[in-house]
């Protein structure tokens, strides 16, 4: 059909060499990482395009416009001009710490999406049955070269920038993790593929049974990557540029697109546990009117769009507000999410109980039959909505209950006015018309 | 240049518990070339010292050997984001010491300009605070509006940032033809621009936790260090030199002064918002009074105040920024000193950054609304 044509002659030609396994084994998988490296290295490009373009539409300027249409080639422009610049390296640094500091960022970046269903089928590199505890753990991974590089550089802003962002990612972690729990009750697998399944077999997608999972998640998630307003890390004003001060050229910019590509797998991973995936209604008839390809595509294609939606909120709060400051960081990240994200558990562990009750009063078995998702009735799926909703309100009355005491939680009652005041006027300097 | 002394208690990074971070002179947010060496615990300012002087001319000295209408394009390069104000102060000194008769239509012009300017460097200010707290957006949108001002000056003087908007005895010329129409535009559209900010920025919860309780000096010891301006306003002390000892045709103007009550950054924030719509409130109504007439006393053939000396201040955008000019009669003055209001400011540093954080420090800077152009001299 579309694409199989090509695939097979491909195959053939490489039966002359390799074996039916290798190629199965090895050969696919490599050319599958190739295109996804490319297409991701190009998304991570065009975001930074996105970002400049929405940025300039907030605040009334044009952006890139001068490097091809609407500035469409600067992304290029600019990889050369960094592919071109010395890559300085500081005397006193750490060399091979420095070295291979933006290596790691990249790479921690760029391997979770091996496990990120983009699509059905063949848009799928990698099913890993623990495919969201392999996103967590190796983007975790990400601090570490944030750590070194601030710490191999030598400069105390590039210390200051990498001790920030390990203290910051590492109590973001935890609220992301734990937020993400939430929904994987609902889902009842740790496969990417099998959430996107279970949102799909259930027609619902996961935003609506856990908002304050998802709003939670993109928080934590913000802050996972050192986005605006949590990027202490690299606050520009206040430490330079954080971990990265010393690096330059391509060097500096390996870590600029480790932020992006960041930026991305976490939208990646909000799309697909909380949006749906690549479902969306209707889609679904072109695989029924027998165009495979063409349905994949298009899933794809609403995919993209998905996560192109949070990355926009992404660039929207990076433009709008201001910076947190470091404690308040931490408060938020201890005193906020993470009770936050507790309450989301035990309500949705509620939940779930409640609609298992009901059912089996009923005589009906649902939530436990994993194949074909949660089979909710409507009732059911009535409450679960109902618990979600409420829980966001319940989550915000807990939580305004345990920080009531906090210096920052009455702040918007400390909004003061100003007095004005007609002093009486002193002898004047000098006499108009005098 | 003197040595900074901030030791360290021990020599290595890993067993000392402070550390010492060299702040400027080129740092992004120190607004110019001010070098601020900070002792840090942690994150946590345990002491500081300011370095100053990477941008001295030498200006008063230079001023000893020039005639008086010569210096006052060096007036303007002392806080050149207020050129306006800074060069009335030179002009004004030296026509009083003069005795000399402007005509109320320069006056009234002035008023004009220099609040227009105020308005300007008020706008730099909350362009380049927010941008230091991590607002871009408000620094884009603050030179909008900045821009709108500096067409009109650029069409009333010649030039955008150092004006020398002034000559002694009057102006260099009289307002261009659209000058009423253009200022007019400007007022009725400034009201809507302010609020937009406010939107952004003065109910932010995250804007709100960075400056309020940041930055906290009293009345008292706002007034012992001398502060003046909207930091000392911020504090609550009703002190401005437009009302106290009204130049120019603030006589004639009717203005409030707004007054903080707590003394921290929020407060010198909304101190200043206010000042921008005050100042409003006085090109409006000096746009309804201007007079019509010549814009220039009559001027002897050299400018030559008698001997003696004579202070004159007027309230710049920063400050109290003032002028001791001490004339021994002849066409060159015998000593010309200056009241830099960001000088003086700036020695509050020390006394609001202790015990904040790094990140308070960048803001406290900016709520000092310093520029080095007017510290270094």
């Amino acid at each position: 059909m579309l694409l199989l044509g090509p695939i097979n002659v491909l195959n053939d030609l490489l039966l002359n060499v390799f074996s039916q396994e290798t190629i199965n084994f090895f050969i696919w998988p490599l050319i599958q990482i190739g295109l996804v490296v490319t297409l991701v290295a190009l998304w991570v490009a065009y975001a930074t395009y996105l970002e400049r373009k929405i940025s300039a539409f907030m605040q009334a300027r044009l952006g890139p416009m001068r490097v091809g249409p609407w500035g469409l080639l600067q992304p290029i422009a600019d990889g050369l001009k960094l592919l071109t610049k010395e890559d300085f390296i500081p005397e006193k640094a750490d060399r091979w710490i420095f070295f291979f500091a933006p290596y790691i960022a990249v790479a921690s970046a760029f391997i979770v999406f091996a496990v990120i269903p983009f699509g059905p089928d063949w848009a799928v590199i990698a099913d890993v049955n623990i495919g969201l505890l392999l996103v967590l753990a190796v983007s975790s991974i990400g601090v570490l070269a944030l750590i070194l590089a601030g710490w191999s550089s030598n400069s105390k802003y590039a210390l200051l920038g990498g001790l920030r962002s390990s203290a910051q990612m590492v109590s973001y972690e935890v609220a992301m993790g734990l937020s993400l729990i939430g929904a994987l009750m609902f889902a009842r697998t740790l496969s990417l593929s099998g959430i996107v399944a279970a949102q799909g077999s259930d027609s619902i997608w996961f935003l609506v049974y856990q908002p304050a999972g998802f709003l939670l998640f993109l928080i934590s998630g913000i802050a996972e990557n050192n986005r605006a307003p949590f990027d202490l890390p690299e606050a520009e004003s206040e430490l330079v540029a954080g971990f990265h001060t010393e690096y330059s050229g391509m060097r500096w910019s390996l870590f600029f697109m480790a932020e992006y590509a960041a930026m991305v797998v976490v939208a990646s991973v909000a799309t697909t546990v909380y949006l749906g995936g690549w479902y969306f209604p209707f889609v679904y008839r072109l695989e029924a009117a027998g165009y495979h390809n063409l349905y994949v595509l298009v899933s794809l294609l609403v995919f993209l769009v998905k996560t192109s939606i949070i990355l926009y909120i992404y660039f929207w709060l990076r433009w709008t507000l201001p910076r947190f400051r470091y404690d308040q960081l931490m408060d938020i990240g201890w005193k906020w999410l993470i009770p936050s994200a507790l309450i989301n558990i035990v309500l949705s562990g509620f939940a779930i109980f409640v609609v298992q009750a009901l059912d089996g009063w009923r005589g009906m078995r649902t939530i436990e039959s994993l194949e074909r998702g949660l089979n909710l009735t409507a009732t059911g799926k009535g409450i679960m909505i109902g618990f979600g909703v409420a829980g966001l309100f319940l989550t915000a009355i807990l939580l305004a209950r345990i920080n009531w005491r906090s210096r920052d939680f009455n702040l918007k009652t400390q909004r003061r006015n100003i007095k004005l005041v007609n002093l009486p006027q002193g002898k004047p300097a000098v006499q108009p018309g005098s | 240049m003197h040595q900074v002394e901030i030791a360290t208690t021990q020599e290595t990074l890993l067993d000392s518990p402070e550390m010492v971070l060299n702040m400027g002179p080129q740092h992004p947010s120190t607004h110019g070339v001010l070098r601020v060496v900070l002792k840090l615990d942690g994150e946590t300012v345990i002491d500081l010292d300011c370095d100053i002087g990477y941008l001295h001319r030498g200006m008063e000295k230079i001023a000893e050997n020039r005639m008086y209408t010569m210096i006052a394009p060096y007036w303007d390069r002392l806080d050149y984001i207020a050129a306006v104000s800074n060069g009335l102060v030179w002009v004004e000194t030296v026509e009083q010491m003069m005795g000399l008769p402007v005509p109320p239509r320069a006056h009234y012009l002035r008023t004009i300009l220099t609040e227009l300017n105020r308005i300007a460097s008020h706008l730099l200010w909350l362009a380049t605070h927010a941008l230091d707290i991590g607002a871009v957006t408000v620094l884009l949108w603050a030179l909008r509006e900045r821009e709108e001002i500096l067409k009109i000056f650029e069409r009333q003087f010649g030039a955008r940032l150092t004006c020398h908007a002034w000559r002694v005895g009057g102006m260099p010329n009289d307002a261009y033809d659209d000058f009423n129409k253009d200022v007019r535009q400007f007022v009725n559209n400034f009201p809507k621009r302010l609020e937009e900010y406010e939107t952004v920025l003065s109910e932010n919860r995250i804007w709100l936790s960075r400056t309020v309780g940041i930055g906290v000096i009293s009345g008292e010891d706002a007034i012992a260090i001398g502060l003046s301006g909207p930091a000392l306003r911020g504090s609550g002390v009703a002190w401005d030199v437009r009302k106290s000892r009204p130049y120019a045709a603030y006589a004639d103007m009717d203005f409030d002064i707004p007054l903080g009550e707590n003394g921290d950054t929020y407060d010198r924030y909304l101190v200043r918002l206010e000042e921008m719509r005050q100042s409003r409130r006085i090109i409006d109504q000096a746009l309804e009074k201007l007079p019509d007439g010549p814009v220039n006393a009559k001027l002897p053939k050299i400018v030559k105040p008698p001997a003696g000396d004579y202070y004159h201040s007027i309230e710049g955008p920063k400050g109290e920024i003032g002028c001791y000019l001490v004339s021994d009669g002849t066409a060159q003055p015998w000593r010309v000193r200056v009241r830099p209001p960001s000088f003086i400011n700036l020695q509050a540093l020390k006394q609001m950054c202790v015990g904040h954080l790094v990140a308070d420090v960048v803001a406290i800077i900016g709520t000092l609304d310093i520029v080095l152009g007017e510290i270094d001299r």
